[in-house]
C-alpha cells in the first residue's frame, strides 16, 4: 500500500504533474508519512528516473522542465517539515543563478536553472538583467555554493569577469564557486577570467555543477 | 518571345495568411507589446494608443498599424560607398550578404574556432568586396581586440574602410548610433545626402515574446529620423520564446515586427523598414537554435510571404549552417537555405559564411557560399527561351556527324546558360587524386588567399579615411579607449 503511494509520487514527477505532486506531498504529511521518507522513497526516485529518460534520449526539454516543476512543487510542501524535523533535504548544492546586468536574454539561463533543480540542486533564480552586487548579496544570504552567470551578448560577457573581480575585492572568492555560460562564452574565456566552471548548454551545466560540488567536498 | 517563368515558393494559402494577420491584430490590440523606451511610449500615447506606463505596455489599434503599413515604402534603394551603384530592395529581388555579428572565426589552419580581431574583420570586408554574388557586406564579426563598448561603430568603421558595398549593421548601445550615423554622413557628405542615398541597413531585434528593449526601440526611432532603413528581426524560438507551432510563431512574428514598424512610422512617417527576422526551430534536446533546420527555413519563407502580402521589403537569416566546420552539413544547410530564400524572393538574405548558430564566420565558407548563391541566382533566372526559335533550326541537315560542340549556337549561349563552378569539384577521379585529393574547404582556402593577394583593399580617398578615423577616435576616447588596434596593411 505505502509502496504504491511512493511509486505514485515518483510517477507524478516522471509525468511532470506539479499539482498532483503537491497534493501527494500534502496528503503524505497529513497521513503521517515522514517528509524525509516521502522525498527519499517517492519523489527522488522519480527525478532520478527523469534523468535516465533524458540520458537515453527519450525525454526532451519540455518533459524535463515539467518534471522539474513537479519536483519543485513537492519540495516546497515538504521542505518546512524536513527542516523542522532536523533533517535536511538531500540537496546536491545551492545555486544562485541569473543573467548579468545589461542582458535581458534568459531562455538559456531558465533551461539551466530547470535542469539543475531537476537534478537535486536548490536553485535561486534571480532572473535577467541582474546587478552584480545582487548575485553576491543573495549568494551570501542564501549561503549558496555556486554562483551561475549567464551572458548572451558579447557586451555583457564582461560582467562575468567583473563579478569575479568583485568577489576577490570583497574577500569572498573562496566562499563561492563561479560557473559561467551563454552563447558568446567559451571555456577559454572562463579560464581567462578565473571562473571555476563553464557549460555550453543546460545538460553540460548539470554535469559541471555536480563535478564542482564533488571537487569542493572535503 | 515567351517570357521566362520566375520560379517561386509559397508556403501559406491566402486563408492561412488572413488568419495569421487577424490573430496578430487581435494580440496587438488586446494584449499589446512591451516597449521599455519612454520616448517610444510617448509616441504611441500621442498617437492615441492605450499605454500602461507602469507596465511599459502599449496596445496598438488595428487602424494605426494599417495606416503605418500604408506609409511604409514597399521598396528602397541602397547605394554603395561611391554613391554610384544602386541596389533595389523590393519586389522579388534577392541580395545576399554575410551573416552578422559572429563572435568567433573558424581558423582554417587549425580547424578550430578562435576570437576574431581587427585583421579578421578587414579580411572579411575585403573578401566580401570581391565575391560577386554577395551584393552587400555586413559587420559580420565582433572584434575581440577593442572593448565591447565601442564594438558597434568600430565594426562599421572597418567595413567602410575596407569595402565599398552597402553595409548591413546595427547598434549595440544607444550611444552607438551617433558616431555610426556620423560615419555614414561623412561618406555621403551630409545627413540629407545620406537620406537620399542610404548606405547601410540597421538591424533591430525585439526580445521574444512581444518586447522591444530600450536599445532596439531607440534604434528604430533614430534610424527612422535619419532615413536609415531598419531591418526588423523578430526571433521567436519555437516552444521556448514563441509558440511551438510554425503557424503560431508566425503570429508572434507579425505582432513583434508590426509593433516595431508602427514605432518607426510614428517617429518619421515614410521611414524605410524591412520585414525581417531570425526565428528558429528550437532544439528540444540541446536547447539550441538551429538556423539550418528545415522548420526554421519554413518560418523564414512563410513570414517573408506575409511581408510581401503587406507590401514590405523582406529579409531573413538563411544560407547558413549550424555545422562547426565546412563539412557536408555546412553545404547542405546553406545550399537548401540559399535556394529556398531565392525561390521565396526574400530581398535581403543574411547568412553566407556563417557556421555554428550564426556565431562563427569562416572565410573559406564565404567563398563556398558565394558559389552557392550563384546557383540560387541561376535557378531564379529560370528557363529562358533565349531565341524565338529554340532548337528547330539546329537540326536542319541533321546527320550522324552533327556535333553541338562546334556550333556557333553553343558558343553563343553556353556561358549564359551554364555556371562554371570555381570551388566545387567536377574533375575525373584520377585528376582529382593527382592534384592532391583536396576537399572543398582546402580549395576554398586557396581561393581566399588568391583573391586577397590579387585584390588590394579598395580604401576610400585619404580625406574620407581620415574623417572616419577622426570620428572613430573621438568615440573611442569618449569611452575611455586611448589607442585603437593598428590597421592591417
Amino acid at each position: 500500500m505505502t509502496k504504491d503511494i511512493f511509486s505514485v509520487m515518483a510517477m507524478s514527477v516522471v509525468d511532470g504533474l506539479p499539482e498532483t505532486a503537491g497534493e501527494l506531498a500534502r496528503s503524505a504529511l497529513a497521513g503521517g508519512t515522514p517528509a524525509l521518507e516521502a522525498v527519499e522513497k517517492g519523489f527522488l526516485p522519480g527525478i532520478r528516473k527523469v534523468g535516465e529518460l533524458w540520458e537515453s534520449g527519450e525525454y526532451f526539454l519540455p518533459e524535463l522542465i515539467a518534471s522539474a516543476e513537479a519536483m519543485k512543487a513537492a519540495m516546497s510542501v515538504l521542505r518546512p517539515a524536513l527542516e523542522k524535523g532536523g533533517g535536511t533535504a538531500r540537496s546536491a548544492g545551492k545555486i544562485v543563478i541569473g543573467t548579468v546586468e545589461g542582458d535581458i536574454h534568459d531562455i538559456g539561463k531558465n533551461l539551466v536553472a530547470a535542469m539543475l533543480s531537476a537534478h537535486g540542486f536548490e536553485v535561486v533564480d534571480l532572473g535577467a538583467d541582474v546587478k552584480l552586487v545582487s548575485f553576491i548579496e543573495t549568494a551570501e544570504a542564501e549561503k549558496a555554493d555556486i554562483i551561475c552567470l549567464s551572458a548572451l551578448l558579447t557586451t555583457t560577457m564582461i560582467g562575468q569577469r567583473r563579478l569575479i573581480d568583485l568577489l576577490v575585492e570583497h574577500g569572498l572568492r573562496h566562499r563561492f564557486q563561479v560557473m559561467i555560460g551563454g552563447a558568446p562564452t567559451t571555456r577559454a574565456w572562463a579560464e581567462e577570467i578565473g571562473a571555476d566552471g563553464y557549460a555550453e548548454n543546460a545538460n553540460a551545466a548539470v554535469r559541471e555543477a555536480l563535478e564542482l560540488r564533488q571537487k569542493a567536498a572535503p | 518571345m515567351i517570357p521566362a517563368l520566375r520560379p517561386k515558393l509559397e508556403l501559406l494559402s491566402p486563408a492561412l495568411m488572413d488568419r495569421i494577420l487577424d490573430e496578430a491584430f487581435l494580440i496587438l490590440g488586446r494584449d499589446g507589446v512591451f516597449f521599455e523606451n519612454a520616448e517610444a511610449r510617448a509616441l504611441f500615447r500621442e498617437a492615441g494608443q492605450r499605454v500602461d506606463e507602469t507596465a511599459q505596455r502599449v496596445r496598438l489599434s488595428r487602424d494605426l498599424v494599417e495606416r503605418s503599413l500604408e506609409t511604409t515604402p514597399p521598396s528602397l534603394t541602397l547605394y554603395d560607398r561611391s554613391g554610384e551603384k544602386s541596389f533595389h530592395v523590393g519586389g522579388d529581388e534577392v541580395h545576399f550578404d554575410p551573416g552578422s555579428s559572429g563572435t568567433r572565426i573558424l581558423d582554417h589552419d587549425t580547424l578550430r574556432e578562435r576570437r576574431p580581431n581587427t585583421a579578421d574583420l578587414a579580411g572579411i570586408a575585403r573578401l566580401t568586396e570581391v565575391l560577386d554574388h554577395l551584393h552587400f557586406q555586413s559587420t559580420s564579426l565582433v572584434p575581440a581586440d577593442v572593448p565591447g563598448g565601442i564594438a558597434d561603430d568600430y565594426r562599421l568603421y572597418l567595413s567602410l574602410l575596407f569595402g565599398t558595398k552597402p553595409v548591413v549593421t546595427g547598434t549595440f548601445r544607444t550611444a552607438g548610433f551617433r558616431p555610426m550615423h556620423e560615419m555614414l554622413c561623412a561618406v555621403r557628405g551630409g545627413a540629407e545626402a545620406l537620406k537620399a542615398k542610404p548606405l547601410a541597413i540597421f538591424d533591430a531585434c525585439p526580445s521574444p515574446p512581444l518586447r522591444w528593449s530600450l536599445l532596439t526601440s531607440q534604434s528604430l526611432i533614430d534610424c527612422a529620423r535619419a532615413g536609415i532603413p531598419s531591418e526588423l528581426i523578430s526571433m521567436g524560438m519555437t516552444g521556448a520564446t514563441s509558440p511551438a507551432t510554425i503557424a503560431g510563431t508566425l503570429v508572434q512574428h507579425v505582432v513583434e515586427n508590426l509593433a516595431g514598424l508602427t514605432l518607426a512610422q510614428l517617429a518619421y512617417p515614410g521611414a524605410p523598414v524591412i520585414f525581417g527576422g531570425s526565428p528558429s526551430s528550437f532544439d528540444m534536446r540541446q536547447g539550441t537554435t538551429p538556423m539550418g533546420a528545415m522548420e526554421t527555413m519554413m518560418i523564414d519563407c512563410a513570414y517573408a510571404q506575409l511581408g510581401k502580402r503587406m507590401k514590405l521589403p523582406t529579409h531573413a537569416y538563411m544560407a547558413l549552417s549550424d555545422a562547426k566546420t565546412n563539412d557536408a552539413q555546412a553545404g547542405y544547410e546553406t545550399g537548401i537555405g540559399a535556394v529556398l530564400a531565392a525561390l521565396a524572393g526574400i530581398n535581403v538574405v543574411s547568412g553566407p559564411g556563417m557556421l555554428d548558430y550564426e556565431s562563427t564566420i569562416s572565410l573559406e565558407k564565404l567563398v563556398i557560399d558565394d558559389e552557392i548563391c550563384a546557383l540560387a541566382y541561376r535557378l531564379i533566372d529560370g528557363v529562358v527561351p533565349r531565341e524565338e526559335v529554340l532548337a528547330a533550326h539546329l537540326f536542319e541537315g541533321f546527320g550522324p556527324q552533327t556535333n553541338f560542340l562546334t556550333m556557333p549556337h553553343t558558343r553563343k549561349w553556353y556561358r549564359k546558360e551554364h555556371l562554371v563552378p570555381i570551388v566545387a569539384d567536377r574533375e575525373l577521379y584520377d585528376a582529382w587524386e593527382a592534384r592532391g585529393a583536396s576537399s572543398i574547404a582546402d580549395r576554398a582556402a586557396g581561393r581566399v588567399a588568391d583573391l586577397l593577394e590579387k585584390n588590394p583593399p579598395r580604401l576610400p580617398e585619404s580625406g574620407l579615411a581620415s574623417e572616419l578615423r577622426r570620428i572613430m577616435e573621438a568615440d573611442a576616447r569618449a569611452n575611455g579607449v586611448t589607442a585603437l588596434p593598428r590597421l592591417p596593411d
